[in-house]
C-alpha cells in the first residue's frame, strides 16, 4: 500500500492529525536537506513535502521563491532531489515524501523516465502546481499505473464542477489552500475555510489537508480542527533563509532551527 | 501543403485553448476562475456587435487607425528585389502596435467591473499602453517591469508614471520580462477579485493567446485590403519580429489561409544563435511549461528557464506564443534569427533612407525584410510589420555610439 495511505489510516485510527512540512529541496546547500528531513520526522512529522526548485516559481511568495533562488544558485535539480529521496530512503522506510513542483523539470525529464525515478527513489506523490486536472490527463494515468499518488489542489475560488473534477482524480490527499494567493501571504479566514473543507468532504473519502498562511502551533491547530491535517511551508523556510543569511554552513544547526518549530506545531496539534 | 490547407486556422484554438500540442492553461488552482470568468465574458462580447463597435470606434478615433501601408520606395531602391512596404503601426497612438490590444482588454475590464489592472511590461511599451488605456477609464493601474528593464527604458518609465501608473520593479530571478510576468501573475493570484491582468502578448494561459490574437488582427485585415487596393493582389511575403509574437500573429492571421503568402517571424537572435545568448526558443529552444502554456522555451538540460539576451528589450523573452509554436511545427510560418548587430544597422539605415526610426524590435523585421526581398523578384512585394517607432531606444543606441545625451 502507498505510505500516504497508509499515514493516514494510522492517523485516523490515532485521532491525530497529520503534520506535513514543506522544505526547499538544496536550500540553502545541498549537504543540508537529508538531515533537515529526518529531524522533521523525529520531531513528529507525518509527511515530508520536498519543493522542487524551480526558475520561475509562480506561486510561491517571496520566502519561498528566495529559497529556489539558494537552491538553483548552486545548481539544485530535480535529479537531485530524486537522489536525494532515495539516500532518505535508506534508513527511513516509512515516511511519505512528495515532490511538490513546476511542470517543466518534469517534462524535460519526460513524464515516464520521472516515474521510473521517482518509484525507485522511493517517491510516494507528487504536487505539480501548474498541472490541473485539464492538462494532467496522461501524466495522471502513468502516476496512477505506477500507484504514485498525484496531489491536487483546491482553491476558496474553484467552482463546484471544478471540485468535482479535481476530487475524481485526486490522490493521497486533498490539498486545500487557504487563501487566495501566494505562499506565505495574508492571514486565515478560519470561517471560510471550514465551509470550503466541509464542502470538499461530501466529495470525496480522501483526506482534505490545508494549507497557505500557517504561521504557529495555534494557526496550526485551529485548521486541524476543522481538517485533516496542516502544510507549514512558508514558516520554515523563513528560518532557513534567517540563517542563511548569517552564513551558517552546518547542517545540525539548521535541524535544530526548524526542530523546534516543527515540535511546537507537533505539540499544538496532540494536545 | 495539403495538410495546411485542411486547417481552419478559424477554428483554432480549441475548446481548450490548444494549439495542436501547444497553449493551454498551466495555471495553478486559485487563477483557474479568474480565466475561466475572463472566457465567459470574451465569449459573449467577441461576436457582440456594440462591443465590436466600441472597439472599432476606439481604434479609429483613439488610436488612429487604419495604420498606413507605406511603400518604401527609397528602401526598395537602394535593396533592389521585391518591393519593401511597412504597416506603420509605430504611428498608432503611444507609438506601437501594443494599444490595440490594451483597448480591447480595457473593454473587457470594464464589462467586468473590476477597478484595477495589472501589467507586465519588457520594453516599456505593453506598460505605457495600459497605462493609457487606464487613464483614459480612470482605473488603477500597475506595471510589473524587471528591474534591469526600468534602467534600460527609463522613457517609458517616466512615461507611465506620468500618465498615473505605478511601476513596481521586480527583483526576482533575471530581473526582466519573464520576471515581471510571474509577479503580475502572483498579484493576480492575490487580488483575484477586484483585479483585471492585461496580458500584453500572445502567450500566457487560455485565453489570452487567442483574445490577443484577435485583437491585434487588425493589423493583418487592414494589410490584406491595403495590398489589394494599392498592388491589386495579396503580398508574396509578410515579416514581423518575435518576441512573445503579438504584433507578428496580428499580422498573419488573417493571412494563414492565404498559401501563396509566405511568412517570416524574426525571433531575437542577441550575440548569434551559435553563442546562446540570445531569445530565439522557435530557432534554438525546445518546448516546455512556462507562464500558463506549453510553447518552445529556452531552457537548460534541468528544465530550468535561462536567461536571454537580445539588444531590445521587447523580445528578450525565453518563451514564445504558442500559435507560433504550432505554426512553426506544421511549417505554415517560417521562424529566422537576426543579431544585435544586424538590428541596430537595420535601426541606422531605415533612419537614413526613409526618415523612418524603427523600434530596435521592429529592426529585427526590417533586417530580415531587406536580406529577403534581395532574393526576390521586384514584381513581388513584401509587407514588413513595422511594429513600433524607435523614439524610445534613443539612450541605448547613444549608449553604443558612447554618446551621453
Amino acid at each position: 500500500m502507498n505510505r500516504i495511505k497508509q499515514r493516514f489510516e494510522v492517523l485516523k485510527q490515532q485521532g491525530r492529525k497529520a503534520l506535513i512540512p514543506y522544505i526547499v529541496l538544496g536550500d540553502p546547500a545541498a549537504d543540508v536537506t537529508l538531515p533537515v528531513m529526518h529531524a522533521l520526522v523525529e520531531q513528529g512529522a507525518d509527511i515530508l513535502e520536498l519543493g522542487v526548485p524551480f526558475s520561475d516559481p509562480t506561486a510561491e511568495g517571496p520566502v519561498i521563491q528566495k529559497a529556489h533562488e539558494r537552491a538553483l544558485a548552486h545548481g539544485s535539480s530535480l535529479r537531485d532531489a530524486l537522489t536525494l529521496v532515495k539516500q532518505f530512503r535508506e534508513t527511513d522506510f516509512t515516511t511519505p515524501v512528495i515532490l511538490m513542483g513546476y511542470a517543466n523539470p518534469i517534462e524535460r525529464l519526460g513524464y515516464q523516465h520521472f516515474i521510473e525515478l521517482a518509484l525507485d527513489a522511493g517517491i510516494d506523490g507528487v504536487l505539480t502546481v501548474d498541472l490541473p486536472p485539464e492538462e494532467a490527463g496522461e501524466f495522471n494515468q502513468q502516476l496512477g499505473e505506477a500507484g504514485i499518488e498525484n496531489i491536487f489542489l483546491l482553491a476558496p475560488t474553484s467552482s463546484d464542477k471544478r471540485q468535482k473534477m479535481v476530487a475524481e482524480m485526486a490522490g493521497g490527499f486533498i490539498y486545500y489552500v487557504s487563501l487566495k494567493g501566494v505562499t506565505g501571504a495574508g492571514n486565515l479566514d478560519v470561517v471560510s475555510v471550514k465551509q470550503h473543507v466541509d464542502h470538499i468532504r461530501t466529495l470525496t473519502d480522501l483526506p482534505v489537508c490545508v494549507g497557505f498562511g500557517i504561521k504557529d502551533g495555534a494557526s496550526a491547530r485551529a485548521v486541524a480542527d476543522l481538517s485533516d491535517g496542516v502544510v507549514v511551508g512558508s514558516v520554515l523556510v523563513s528560518k532557513m533563509a534567517e540563517l542563511a543569511a548569517r552564513a551558517e554552513t552546518s547542517p545540525r544547526a539548521f535541524s535544530q532551527a526548524v526542530s523546534s518549530l516543527v515540535a511546537e506545531m507537533r505539540d499544538a496539534l496532540d494536545n | 501543403m495539403n495538410k495546411k490547407a485542411s486547417i481552419d486556422f478559424n477554428q483554432m484554438p480549441d475548446a481548450h485553448g490548444h494549439f495542436g500540442p501547444y497553449g493551454g492553461r498551466f495555471v495553478s488552482e486559485t487563477l483557474i476562475y479568474a480565466l475561466d470568468e475572463l472566457e465567459s465574458i470574451y465569449r459573449s462580447l467577441k461576436d457582440d456587435p456594440e462591443f465590436q463597435a466600441q472597439f472599432d470606434y476606439d481604434l479609429a478615433h483613439y488610436v488612429g487607425r487604419p495604420s498606413p501601408l507605406y511603400f518604401a520606395e527609397r528602401w526598395t531602391r537602394e535593396t533592389g528585389g521585391a518591393k519593401l512596404f511597412l504597416k506603420r503601426e509605430d504611428l498608432n497612438h503611444t507609438g506601437a502596435h501594443k494599444i490595440n490590444n490594451t483597448i480591447g482588454q480595457a473593454l473587457l475590464a470594464k464589462h467586468t467591473g473590476k477597478q484595477r489592472v495589472i501589467a507586465e511590461t519588457g520594453a516599456g511599451q505593453h506598460g505605457v499602453a495600459t497605462a493609457t488605456v487606464a487613464a483614459r477609464l480612470g482605473l488603477e493601474c500597475h506595471v510589473f517591469m524587471g528591474e534591469e528593464d526600468i534602467q534600460r527604458q527609463s522613457l517609458n518609465v517616466y512615461r507611465m508614471k506620468l500618465l498615473g501608473a505605478t511601476v513596481v520593479p521586480v527583483t526576482s530571478g533575471s530581473r526582466t520580462l519573464k520576471d515581471a510576468m510571474n509577479e503580475a501573475l502572483r498579484d493576480w493570484v492575490t487580488n483575484v477579485d477586484d483585479t483585471f491582468y492585461i496580458i500584453g502578448t500572445c502567450a500566457g494561459p487560455h485565453p489570452y493567446p487567442e483574445l490577443v490574437r484577435n485583437f491585434q488582427s487588425v493589423i493583418g485585415r487592414e494589410a490584406r485590403q491595403q495590398s489589394l487596393a494599392q498592388t491589386g493582389k495579396l503580398p508574396d511575403a509578410l515579416v514581423a519580429c518575435v518576441g512573445g509574437g503579438s504584433n507578428a500573429i496580428g499580422l498573419f492571421h488573417p493571412f494563414l489561409a492565404d498559401e501563396s503568402v509566405a511568412m517570416y517571424g524574426v525571433e531575437a537572435g542577441g550575440f548569434g544563435l551559435g553563442t546562446g545568448k540570445h531569445a530565439a526558443p522557435l530557432n534554438d529552444g525546445i518546448p516546455g511549461v512556462l507562464h500558463g502554456n506549453r510553447t518552445y522555451l529556452m531552457e537548460d538540460e534541468n528544465g530550468q528557464i535561462i536567461e536571454t539576451h537580445s539588444i531590445s528589450a521587447g523580445l528578450d523573452y525565453p518563451g514564445v506564443g504558442p500559435e507560433h509554436s504550432w505554426l512553426k511545427d506544421i511549417g505554415r510560418v517560417k521562424y529566422v534569427a537576426i543579431d544585435d548587430d544586424e538590428a541596430m544597422d537595420a535601426f541606422r539605415h531605415l533612419t537614413r533612407i526613409e526618415g523612418i526610426m524603427p523600434a530596435l524590435e521592429s529592426s529585427h523585421a526590417i533586417a530580415y525584410a531587406e536580406k529577403l526581398a534581395r532574393k526576390m523578384d521586384p514584381d513581388q512585394t513584401i509587407v514588413v510589420n513595422l511594429s513600433g517607432r524607435g523614439d524610445k531606444d534613443i539612450l541605448t543606441v547613444a549608449e553604443i555610439d558612447g554618446i551621453t545625451l
